[in-house]
């Protein structure tokens, strides 16, 4: 690791004491974090533990309360953002803060671009996004609009931002949540490039792999206190998801045994353009099957395209062995099939709403008499599912706005599962979500399962498809290019497939 | 007809704060003019009152979903000319009426239809909108206002029931409906959705395009029976009458707490907002303040309402936290 190079850890950052309140709660109650220079600084923690108060206090976002700061052994205010990036903190947002309307490389350089006799030098803000986004490894068109890119490129685009600040702290939230294998590896040889030059890394994540991959010392919080700091190389994993949620969690997906039933879902020969070629595939009730492959491979079309969001040009889509026609997401949710989607925020929930209004919002008018909501039945649909879910909220009538990542999911579940779905497909269903709920994610999966509904998972994260999945299915450039039974799969195998070996 | 659960929630919510408003300004003016209690004067406040917050109604629902309207008050000016017409050429005034608040939902419908099927903003389809009737009710009319109408129509606006100008009873009977349309009807949890989060409501199945086509059909029609009642007020059709009544509804709206982002807001907001508007108005000409000046105060209050709102939603944001 890059710090053994230095004579002795010289600390690039110190906090002391942070406190910080917001009516009602105390998100920091005098927290410590020491970051060396060269180092990746792990900061872990369930949500709501103060990771991002911290973080946002030392970016110059939010003003603390108490507590001092030093960079470099001075003590800094960093009472503004414009002040922290003075002193070269730069953060990578875990919720991407980019300009949709603006192209990649402007948005790189938004706010500093960089001119040639008062005019903007397009040419040479192409050609130093090109260098950055190369550096990344990422296959992005510096001239195209955001708006056009998926989410983990988008991501991209954000690391590289970063990266052109030339930061000498570097805050990263969860940078990976939206990468695949390969990309978050070329960002780890980013990341051990900058560390090498001195930069100190403050690393969020919940992923205790690459946390373990990449990191030097992890700082657990919880409950806005300090709770451990320890070299990585002596951490343990079970320890440290015991200190996280000071209880224990089993960090494995817990193996199930189901017996499955008969095909639910049949997808017979799907094509769309140059997006999908003549996918088929079936799920039967109570099994769960998993769709592996790299970002933009094709696996989010073909849940669009089931669930009636997007046309196709061709494709029959069975349920229980009768092909049905679905034009739209209502043609879907009558066939039984439901969608939580990769996008929660912007695509699952009506945020400004309550629990309850979000959980009953598709079945309304199983709900209504003439037209007039049956509230007491609404409210009881709503608190049954709070229940089974173990959604933590105190009443139906709180905001979605207001609760964690992981309670927000359950909702989406929940909202599904109200309309009786016998079969979902999920799409990133534990993205940015914490250790804690996505144990109770997986477990509700397998729940789900074992209850008879077909499942048809989505996800970037490896481990969590070979873990859940009864079978694996691998796709690459819009085509199943792998079957896998859950004996038969392994990283490996998927990886090949994946990429084309 | 409200639980207690209910007006508790009334009294917690952004309501409480614009009807505080409210109150501290009616005893302001009753201190400032001893006319200003008077019965005649208030029920004249509450009438006048009545014009803009029954468009204020269609434009609450418009907002909800995180449109806009800016077409209601030449609609207004189609309206009454429709009306007049039909009136000038024999029609019964009940059937004039229904002629005319159709033409208002159609009018209205077609602005939906521009938004959900075409790919024009509300604020652009809407525009135009505004300058189609208007046009169309000056070609209607020639220009000039239509008068001479039967006695039935002027009754709408002269007669009294239970004791209060039937303009008042009217417009608070459309306010109960519509606050029990938002509260109680699949309809009205649609709207909150729509405006809340599009997207995740069509995926939730939720028939958006329709949905949003009503609204701007009611938006219409609400326009069309403040028609009705300016026709019968005035006991004239004009093709001139509306101007910058899109703008009041906007104002009564926004004062009552409605985000303009949609998603959030309620019709007794709107209304406390709209009776905010002409208690105001006829305060400050109680005072002898000149027309001048009243449309800098009224300025001033629409800022000064939208930045306390503000305020006060943040700080519950954070103690949410």
């Amino acid at each position: 690791m890059p710090t053994e190079t230095l004579p002795e850890p010289v600390l690039a950052l110190q906090m002391r004491g942070i406190r910080k309140a917001f009516p009602g709660v105390q998100a920091l109650a005098g927290v410590d974090l020491d970051v060396r220079r060269g180092e990746v600084h792990v900061l872990l923690g369930e949500n709501g533990a103060g990771k991002s108060t911290l973080m946002k206090i030392l970016s110059g976002a939010l003003p603390r309360d108490a507590g001092t700061i030093e960079i470099d052994g001075r003590a800094a205010a960093l009472a503004s953002p414009r002040e922290a990036r003075g002193a070269r903190i730069a953060i990578i947002h875990q919720e991407l803060a980019l300009v949709p309307e603006m192209t990649v490389a402007e948005n790189i350089f938004l706010g500093r671009a960089p001119t040639r006799f008062g005019l903007l030098d397009q040419p040479a803000m192409v050609r130093e996004a090109t260098t950055l986004l190369s550096r990344l490894g990422a296959n992005i068109n510096p001239n195209v609009l955001v708006a056009s890119l998926s989410i983990a490129q988008q991501q991209l685009v954000e690391i590289a931002r970063a990266l052109s600040l030339d930061a000498r702290i570097l805050i990263m939230d969860e940078p990976t949540s939206a990468l695949t294998e390969r990309e978050s590896t070329r960002l780890f040889a980013t990341i051990t490039g900058l560390t090498a030059r001195g930069t100190a890394i403050v690393y969020i994540s919940h992923r205790l792999d690459e946390i373990f991959a990449i990191g030097d010392r992890i700082t657990v919080l919880r409950d806005g206190r300090n709770v451990a700091t320890q070299e990585v190389r002596q951490a343990d994993r079970r320890a440290l998801v015991r200190l996280m949620a000071n209880r224990d969690v089993d960090e494995l997906v817990p193996p199930t045994i189901r017996t499955t039933g008969k095909p639910r879902l049949r997808i017979e020969g799907l094509s769309h353009g140059s997006t999908l070629h003549n996918v088929s595939f079936s799920v039967r009730s109570g099994e769960i099957v998993g769709f592996a492959g790299l970002l933009g491979a094709g696996r989010t079309e073909i849940a669009r395209a089931v669930f009636g969001l997007e046309p196709f040009d061709q494709g029959t889509v069975f349920v229980d062995e009768r092909p049905v026609e679905i034009r739209s997401p209502r043609d879907a949710i009558a066939a039984g099939i439901g969608f939580v989607t990769e996008d929660r925020k912007r695509e699952g929930l009506v945020l400004s709403r309550s629990v309850r209004d979000n959980v009953a919002l598709p079945i309304l008018k199983r709900l209504a008499r003439l037209g007039i909501v049956h509230r007491t039945a609404e409210t009881a649909i709503a608190e049954s599912s709070v229940r089974d879910l173990n959604i933590r909220t105190p009443s139906v009538r709180q905001l979605a706005q207001n609760l964690s990542g992981g309670n927000q999911q359950k909702i989406v579940l929940a909202k599904w599962l109200a309309t009786g779905a016998r079969i979902l497909f999920l799409d990133e269903p534990t993205r940015g979500i914490d250790v804690g709920s996505k144990q109770e994610i997986y477990a509700l999966i397998n729940e789900l399962a074992a209850a008879g509904v077909a499942i048809v998972l989505m996800s970037s994260d490896l481990p969590e498809v070979l873990g859940l999945s009864d079978r694996v299915l691998v796709m690459r450039e819009g085509r199943i290019t792998g079957e896998f039974t859950r004996a038969e799969a392994s990283a490996e195998r998927v990886m090949a497939c994946a990429v084309g070996i | 007809m409200m639980s207690s659960a209910t007006v508790r929630r009334i009294v917690r919510g952004r309501e409480a704060g614009t009807a505080i408003g409210l109150i501290v300004l009616c005893i302001g003016l009753w201190i400032a003019t001893p006319y200003f209690a008077t019965a005649a004067n208030l029920s004249n406040v509450a009438e006048q009152s009545a014009v803009i917050g029954v468009i204020a109604i269609g434009m609450t629902f418009v907002i909800l979903t995180g449109g806009i309207d800016l077409s209601v008050g030449s609609l207004v000016a189609l309206v009454s000319v429709v009306i007049g017409s039909a009136l000038q050429r024999g029609v019964p005034v009940f059937a004039a009426v229904a002629i005319g608040l159709l033409a208002g939902a159609v009018c209205g419908a077609l602005n939906g239809l521009m938004i959900t099927r075409g790919p024009l903003p509300p604020f652009i389809a809407t525009l135009g909108m505004m300058s189609v009737a208007r046009g169309a009710a000056l070609l209607l009319s020639d220009g000039r206002p239509i008068s001479g109408f039967p006695d039935g129509l002027r009754a709408l606006a002269t007669s009294d029931v239970l004791g209060a100008p039937a303009p008042v009873v009217m417009m608070l009977t459309l306010y109960l409906l519509a606050y029990l349309v938002l509260t109680r009807t699949v309809f009205g949890r649609y709207m909150y959705a729509i405006g809340g989060n599009e997207e995740a409501t069509a995926l939730a199945g939720v028939n958006v395009r329709r949905w949003k086509t009503v609204v701007y059909a009611i938006s219409g029609l609400s326009a069309g029976v403040c028609a009705v009642l300016l026709v019968a007020r005035l006991n004239s059709a004009q093709p001139i009458a509306g101007i910058g009544y899109e703008l009041d509804a906007i104002a009564a709206v926004v004062i009552g707490g409605t985000s303009l982002l949609g998603g959030s807001g309620s019709v007794i907001g709107t209304l406390i907002g709209a009776l905010i508007m002409s208690v105001l108005r006829n305060g400050l000409n109680l005072l002898g303040v000149s027309s001048y000046l009243q449309q800098v105060a009224i300025g001033v209050v629409i800022i000064a309402a939208v930045l306390i709102d503000m305020a006060l939603r943040r700080r519950v944001q954070r103690s949410s936290r």
